[in-house]
């Protein structure tokens, strides 16, 4: 066991920015310049990323496991669209702010019925959210627009100034930018002593509430804040599709963040961005290979992915960049990936 | 934990150097070729799959029997699926107009999908040819929209006006919620009280969630003479299954509709509670004119199943693009295409059509037609034609 003073030194370590994180940002700006006519996909994964970035939160750092996320980014996404629509907030930027804080509070809300169970239990809460909000905003059509979605969202100008174009440029940039703004806050959010103590729960709650920590409250905080992120995430899609419908509650939305942590992996952060881009770009792939039944690809590869374990998966990835490296820095710098990575 | 920081934050480099590796070779542009590509986006997968799976089998007939050259130019078609998402369709529109420089966009299997496309199809100047979705404000978005598919008002006034005049006077409604459905029930609604008919019980179906059995019992009880209903094509069978279970089918109650509840794909595994079941539709694979035998007998030869109304809208709608570039002369540009396109007349399998140059809508004769046996199979007959029915379900300027 080390010393209290070794484990904030260790934690400081870990909280400076490595290389590798830099460079990630750098490629991921170096996309948009290189495909410049992918833009609406690239928006996707961007959000689909933002989204999963929220359920790692709580999924990787607090152990919450949710089947229904798509609540808070369906909260988002209509509250935004409904905002636009009657001209309540025209800024983009202040009504994704707000559009977010209404996810806040319904994660707020709901955070107590989840954190009474475990992870079963959760399971079905969160679905049961998920599915209850979907038949509401199908009861209430009339303000929803039920199946048909909301139609004739007309997005003002970011800030005034930018205005959506169609080929998605502004808004992929808007996306990355806040994408790249809630990343910074959940990576300062998670290397703090709140973010520690979270990691203490996951591992062991009855210990950590031993030692001192409210488990409860912070489980109600950082599910709150999971919220707030997918609230973010659903705005967004609504306001770069200019489009809100039934789907944004739906189950395969909240399934398939499950899928982009299984292939991305939890509790570093980078799992959600890096998950959304592997499955968007496999969806894609296999999509426009057989229109019909991309679907079971998709299958089959997550099949792969589970039985081969994301380690060995992660080596083979990496064998060409440490090549690479290899050339450049010598046999010390490769990228190595260790066998005890498991979050 | 911590000490796999470091490496994971270094796996994550790697991997999003891996990452970009693959989105270049996946995302390489494609290469411009001296031919008319044709954009077909449907849903392939999910509830609508089997408008996706119609159309694009017609498609891949009538190119099979009409060669895939036309005035010079070879005609290449690239399916996408949006499983009926409209953020998939916009994406999808986008992608295929910018990037792989399609000359018309085609298909659309919901009213959302070709909504969202709409707004493509008129900055970029690309004809959209609608070949399912049928709520009548669609050809109003853009001008470059083409339909040939249907709309709800045009076989739904037909079915009142009949009711009316065959003696049926109350009438209870079950139509899906979503604007097909709320277009279908208004104007039926419209010309059955003006007629003189009463609407005893209103019900609106969730579209995603199609159990019908509570929904049924409260018909049941309201003792109409008949019932209106609507849902799409692909959950008739369901209806249907429901609708004898539930034993509306000994109650008296007879099904009117549009024709949607009756579709051919599904008609013949429907059973004997579905005889008698009175719909007014555009198109149906018993229709007695011999292009339409020849073309159920060419589609039953190629994919082992009746053509339904799905399938003779792709039909026709391919054709309407083949006519249109012939009429050009192999020219592109979205408006001559479309001006091309605009009152252009033929004989359909389902009967003569044209395309409104008014409203660039299509033009159609709707059938009244009973579900009756022959040779062992369901089929619908039709017993009275309402001729070039127009769509009133327009704005009125």
């Amino acid at each position: 066991m080390s010393a209290p003073s070794d484990v904030g030194q260790v934690a400081r370590l870990h909280a400076r920015w490595h290389w590798s994180e830099i460079a990630f940002w750098i490629l991921t700006i170096a996309c948009a310049f290189l495909f410049p006519s992918r833009f609406l996909i690239m928006t996707d994964i961007v959000r689909l990323a933002l989204f999963a970035l929220s359920l790692d939160l709580i999924l990787g750092y607090a152990g919450i496991v949710s089947l229904g996320h798509a609540a808070f980014f369906g909260v988002g996404a209509y509250c935004a669209g409904l905002l636009s629509l009657h001209g309540i907030i025209n800024e983009p930027v202040i009504a994704l702010i707000v559009a977010g804080l209404a996810a806040t509070l319904i994660g707020f809300l709901t955070s107590f019925l989840v954190i009474r169970g475990v992870d079963l239990t959760r399971l079905m809460v969160t679905l049961g959210i998920a599915l209850l909000l979907e038949a509401l905003a199908e009861r209430f059509s009339n303000i929803t627009g039920g199946t048909d979605g909301l139609q004739g969202i007309e997005m003002q100008p970011i800030l005034g100034v930018f205005a959506f174009d169609m080929f998605g440029k502004v808004g992929f940039f808007y996306s990355l930018a806040v994408l790249f703004a809630l990343f910074l806050l959940a990576r300062r959010i998670v290397h703090s002593p709140f973010g520690l103590s979270l990691r203490a729960i996951k591992n062991n709650p009855l210990r950590a509430a031993a030692i001192g920590v409210p488990v409860n409250r912070r489980l109600i905080a950082v599910y709150t804040l999971a919220a707030f992120y997918a609230g973010i995430a659903g705005a967004l899609f609504t306001q770069t599709t200019a489009l809100a419908s039934l789907d944004v509650f739906s189950f395969e939305r909240s399934a398939d963040l499950m899928l982009v942590l299984v292939i991305g992996g939890t509790g570093y952060l980078y799992g959600g961005l890096i998950g959304a881009v592997v499955f968007k770009m496999l969806q894609e792939f296999f999509s426009s290979l057989t229109p019909q039944y991309w679907q079971f690809w998709i299958g089959l590869v997550l099949v792969v992915i589970v039985l081969l374990g994301r380690d060995r998966l992660h080596r083979w990835a990496l064998w060409l960049p440490n090549l690479i490296v290899k050339q450049f820095g010598g046999a010390k710098s490769v990228v190595a990936v260790s066998e005890s990575d498991a979050p | 934990m911590f000490v796999s920081k470091k490496l994971l934050s270094r796996t994550a480099a790697g991997m999003a150097a891996a990452g970009v590796l693959a989105l270049a070779a996946a995302l390489s542009p494609a290469s411009a070729q001296e031919s008319v590509k044709i954009g077909l986006i449907l849903p392939m997968t999910g509830g609508q799959a089997s408008t996706g799976k119609q159309i694009d089998n017609a498609i891949k007939l009538y190119m099979q029997q009409h060669g895939d050259t036309v005035a010079g130019k070879k005609i290449e078609v690239i399916l996408k699926d949006d499983a009926a998402l409209p953020d998939n369709t916009k994406r999808l529109a986008q992608e295929l107009i910018v990037n792989d420089k399609v000359n018309v966009i085609a298909g659309f299997g919901v009213t959302p999908a070709a909504l969202a496309a709409a707004p493509l199809a008129t900055q970029g100047k690309i004809p959209e040819v609608v070949m399912a979705a049928g709520t009548s404000i669609i050809t109003e978005r853009s001008p470059y929209i083409v339909r040939t598919s249907f709309t709800l008002a045009q076989s739904s006034t037909i079915i009142a006006d009949w009711a009316v005049k065959n003696g049926i006077k109350k009438v209870a409604t079950l139509t899906s919620d979503y604007a097909p459905g709320n277009d279908a029930l208004n104007f039926f609604k419209e010309h059955f009280t003006a007629g003189g008919g009463e609407i005893v019980e209103e019900v609106k179906v969730p579209l995603a969630n199609p159990d019908f059995a509570p929904f049924l019992q409260r018909m049941k009880d309201a003792k109409p003479d008949a019932m209106f209903v609507f849902v799409p094509a692909g959950q008739g069978g369901n209806f249907m299954k429901q609708y004898a279970e539930r034993g509306l089918d000994k109650s008296g109650i007879k099904v009117i509709g549009p024709g949607d509840v009756t579709d051919d794909d599904l008609l013949n595994n429907m059973g004997d509670a579905v005889l008698g079941t009175v719909t007014a539709h555009i198109y149906s694979a018993a229709h007695p004119s011999a292009m339409n035998k020849e073309f159920v007998a060419a589609y039953k030869k190629a994919f082992g199943s009746r053509p339904g109304f799905m399938a003779v809208s792709g039909y026709d709608g391919i054709n309407l693009i083949y006519e249109a570039l012939k009429k050009t002369g192999g020219k592109t540009e979205g408006d001559a295409l479309v001006e091309a396109m605009k009152g252009m007349k033929w004989e359909s399998p389902r009967g003569p059509i044209s395309i409104d140059p008014e409203t660039r809508d299509i033009v159609q004769n709707v059938y009244i037609r009973k579900v009756e046996k022959a040779d062992g199979e369901l089929y619908n007959v039709e017993f009275q034609t309402f001729e070039a029915v127009k769509d009133s379900g327009k704005t009125k300027k």
